[in-house]
């Protein structure tokens, strides 16, 4: 299920006054089975991007190869890469649309052509991995709480069975526990499926402590793709950028710069509870 | 300032016909007394009714049972709901759904011309306003090419040039990267500080409410926790069964304790962790 993005362009309002450049000469390979942390200052352009993955917005220039076919061909059939590459929206408001939290989870996999007790079986079974009760089934997905409508939109998606799941943001707004629940729930879906992951974030602590790999995007132009370990390791650029590293590696750098034999780029709790306890066994 | 009394509020699901298919509890004989001029931050679960209690600062929502006072004005009786919401602001979530105008003063201008200000002054608090938030900059801009947090910044402002006395965040930073995160929290700190303006903040991210003068935990509808912050956050294992976390440096220091090192008993920031474990004695 290999996604390829070969030097996109893309602008808003083209051709008028507020024409602005969203993506500029992006290329990336998404082999499968990958795990991608998305990182960028608000309006750098991720949400921008990952709308072009699943076709939702078409490239200005460029071209998208999907198992290696041109989805920009006349003969692709965008349906079939809708259904195959799911997206959770940034705002679940923009993705509810149902009168109850069930019937907007049954849509996608009854809109697949699944029949009724195959869809159920998935979508009851999405709704009880993200945590969500069954007294909230029969209410609107308007009338829930925050993070309880965040959880309802990525049931919807989940219930799809994807085989590349994005998710634009899906712990906004969460509970720091439905926050870890969410994102171990995902790795465990990766893991046991071998489905590509790919997580837009502003949490850098979240993308640290999940991620095999880290894009940071920033004005629309890819500025890191690699481990989360090497990119962290560049604290000021990050910064200038409008971000951070985690609040264990600021520790931990600071540490190191008092001189104590510490890992300056541990990346989670674990990890710089060990190196205080046992030195720097990195170097 | 805010007072509630033993305030209980049900949200209540009709049918079609109009009978009752379901009473939601959301709020359970709060008890909550804040003074003018805290800073204060409600932690808790999604649906724990943290959004349904700040509405009912702003007279938004009413009370099923019991009563809200704002400065002594009762909220049920319509006639003070004005009066209640000049006093009263809210900030929301998403960024974008907040602004309305197509430049930044007239975005900031338009609550105090609402309320039938004279110009000459709107323009003063106009001014007044994108100063203190540190936006004076960017008057004349299209609100639309601004950051996420700029733009909370330029609804903070809108908030204050209606000359409240209290500002309720409902997770201001939710949508934010973390540079914008840290302004608005800045910004609001700020506020509190030297314009004495009396905050309230709904917040996710545990490190943003180490500077609050009091924290509430919510739990189910109650309030189940309240102290500094020191006091909530040395209560890391109860935190987590209310679904909620400390920060990262916390529950580092915690564990560390654990094993034996001689560190304060809870630590909130970066800083006294370095100077803890880099000058004293490691236990
Ligand atoms: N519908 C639109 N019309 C015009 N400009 C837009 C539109 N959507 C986004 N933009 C602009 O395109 C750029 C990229 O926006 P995008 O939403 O992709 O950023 P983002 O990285 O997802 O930001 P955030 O973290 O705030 O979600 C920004 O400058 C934004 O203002
Ligand atoms: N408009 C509504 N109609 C019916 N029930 C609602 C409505 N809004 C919220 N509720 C319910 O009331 C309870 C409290 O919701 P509230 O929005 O106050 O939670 P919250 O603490 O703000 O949660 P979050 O962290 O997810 O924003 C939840 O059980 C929720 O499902
Ligand atoms: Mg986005
Ligand atoms: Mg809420």
């Amino acid at each position: 299920m290999s996604l390829i993005l070969d030097k996109i362009n893309y602008y808003y309002g083209k051709g008028t006054a507020f024409e602005t450049a969203a993506l500029k000469n992006i290329s990336l390979t998404i082999p499968d089975g990958e795990f991608i942390g998305l990182i960028g200052h608000t309006g750098s352009g991720k949400s921008t991007l990952i709308q072009h993955m699943n076709g939702l917005i078409k490239a200005d220039s460029g071209s998208i190869y999907f198992n290696g076919q041109d989805i920009y061909d006349k003969d692709f059939k965008m349906t079939e890469l809708r259904r195959k590459v799911g997206l959770v929206f940034q705002y679940p408001e923009h993705q509810l649309f149902e009168a109850t939290v069930i019937k907007d989870v049954l849509y996608g996999p009854t809109n697949m052509g699944l029949d009724k007790l195959k869809a159920e079986v998935l979508a009851y079974g999405s709704l009880r991995a993200v945590g969500i009760s069954e007294d909230l089934l029969d209410a609107s997905p308007f009338e829930l709480s925050g993070g309880q409508k965040r959880r309802v939109a990525i049931a919807g998606i989940l219930a799809m069975n994807p085989e590349i799941l994005i998710l634009d943001e899906p712990t906004a707004g969460l509970d720091p526990m439905g926050r870890f629940e969410i994102l171990n729930l995902l790795k465990a879906i990766h893991e046991a499926k071998g489905i590509t992951v790919i997580l837009v974030s502003h949490s850098m602590e979240d993308v640290a402590e999940f991620a095999e790999r880290l894009i940071v995007i920033d004005d629309g132009e890819i500025k890191y793709d690699d481990e989360p370990r090497k990119v962290f390791a560049h604290a000021e650029d990050l910064r200038k950028m409008g971000l951070e590293v985690p609040q264990c590696t600021e520790l931990m750098g600071r540490l190191a710069d008092r001189g104590l034999d510490v890992d300056r780029n541990c990346l989670t709790i674990d990890e710089a509870v060990e190196s205080i306890l046992n030195g720097n066994r990195r170097k | 300032m805010v007072n509630f009394d033993k305030v209980t509020f049900e949200y209540i699901r009709r049918d079609e016909e109009g009978n009752v298919e379901s009473i939601n509890k959301a709020l359970d004989e709060i008890d909550l007394d804040v003074k003018k001029g805290d800073f204060i931050a409600i932690l808790g679960a999604n649906g724990s009714g943290k959004s349904t209690l700040a509405r009912h600062i702003n007279a938004l929502l009413t009370p099923t049972e019991g009563t809200v006072y704002i400065e002594g004005l009762d909220s049920k009786d319509e006639d003070n709901h004005l009066k209640i919401r000049q006093k009263t602001g809210m900030v929301f979530q998403n960024p974008d759904n907040q602004i309305i105008a197509s430049l930044v003063e007239e975005d900031v201008g338009f609550g105090p011309e609402n309320i039938g200000v004279p110009t000459k002054e709107i323009w003063e608090r106009v001014a007044f306003a994108l100063d203190k938030v540190g936006m004076t900059a960017y008057r004349e801009k299209s609100p639309n090419n601004l950051s996420g947090g700029q733009k909370q910044r330029v609804a903070i402002a809108g908030i204050l040039a209606m000359k409240p006395e209290c500002i309720v965040l409902d997770e201001p930073t939710a949508m934010l990267d973390p540079k914008g995160r840290r302004e608005v929290i800045e910004t609001i700190t700020e506020l509190n500080k030297n314009e004495d303006i009396t905050i309230i903040l709904i917040t996710h991210y545990m490190t943003e409410v180490i500077g609050a003068d009091k924290i509430f935990v919510m739990n189910k509808g109650n309030i189940k926790l309240s102290g500094t912050p020191r006091e909530i956050f040395k209560e890391v294992d109860l935190l987590k069964e209310y679904q909620l976390d400390v920060p990262q440096v916390t529950e580092i220091a915690h564990r560390l304790r654990q094993k034996g090192m001689n560190l304060p008993e809870c630590v909130l920031t970066v800083d006294e962790l370095v100077e803890a474990l880099a000058t004293g004695d490691r236990g």
